[in-house]
């Protein structure tokens, strides 16, 4: 049993998801709010729910990134400790700077709430993720991952790649659907494992990343 | 000719996401004050003046750039 830090933020809308997900795991979850720092020995891994965190003001993640629970959270995965961020988690991550990379607006312009298939690039140990392909829901309008040219080149030799659709939904570089740092301590996605436990929800491949 | 066409939200309006931004700005030092955050339009018309360029633009401004009843716009020729 792991004790598992769940960051809120106001916007964040995933967050009584992810709680559940914990518990259905046996993990134990415990809230980190988003105006406070915590000692970063009192849990053992963080995952980041998705939402509109600050309303995605400015753009998505940017005014969470620079919230006092982020500064724990950066040296928790400093310290190499396990963080996970789901969708707007992945996009504050990114702009945190602990991932690489950064999401923008879908190419198509529309937001996407669908399900879609996923193949495993790169193993990321704390995330679990046994199964190499697995069929997840994606609910986002800003999933499209971009970086440069140089940065793809690195976090691609780095084998930093975790997940990539195999029908692009978004018009991200290379399908990318999600990346870790190069300690891969550090990972994110766009798809909702959360969202997959059981079978009564539409597919349980996502209790296997909890 | 290049005119940018600038919009805020009114002042009697009230601008969560200038809020949010200012309080952010603040608990990090940066000392500010009525911060409003609005859209910043660039674009080109054909004008052999700039007063026509102002008047074409004023046009799509009261068409379909701005709400007056939340926004207000300012044009400048560029």
């Amino acid at each position: 049993m792991k004790k598992i830090g769940v960051v809120r933020f106001l916007g964040t809308n995933c967050d009584r998801d992810i709680w559940q997900a914990c518990e259905a795991r046996g993990h134990e979850p415990v809230w980190l709010w988003h105006e406070d720092q915590f000692d970063i020995n009192t849990v053992d891994a963080v995952i980041i729910p998705g939402g509109f965190s600050y309303g995605d003001y400015l753009r998505c993640g940017a005014i969470a990134a620079k919230s006092p629970v982020m500064k724990s959270v950066t040296e928790f995965a400093k310290a190499g400790c396990p963080v996970l961020g789901i969708c707007n988690g992945f996009q504050i991550l990114c702009e945190v700077g602990l991932l690489p990379g950064v999401l923008v607006a879908n190419d198509h312009g529309k937001f996407i709430d669908t399900w879609v298939e996923l193949k495993q690039e790169n193993a990321c140990q704390p995330w679990a993720g046994e199964k190499m392909n697995c069929r997840l829901p994606v609910a986002h309008g800003e999933g499209r991952y971009q970086l440069s040219e140089q940065e793809l080149a690195l976090v691609k030799e780095r084998g930093q790649v975790w997940w990539s659709y195999k029908e692009n939904p978004n018009g991200s570089v290379e399908s990318i659907a999600g990346v870790m740092n190069e300690n891969k301590n550090v990972a994110g996605l766009m798809p909702h494992p959360e969202r997959a436990m059981f079978d009564w929800m539409g597919g349980n491949d996502g209790f296997s990343f909890f | 000719m290049k005119v940018a066409v600038k919009i805020l939200p009114r002042n009697e309006v009230l601008d969560s996401q200038g809020r949010t931004v200012e309080k952010t700005l603040n608990s990090h030092n940066y000392p500010v004050s009525n911060c409003r955050v609005g859209k910043y339009i660039e674009l080109e018309v054909e004008a052999s003046s700039a007063e026509e360029a102002q008047q074409k633009v004023k046009a799509m401004a009261e068409f379909i750039l701005f709400n007056p009843m939340t926004e207000s716009y300012q044009l400048e020729v560029l």
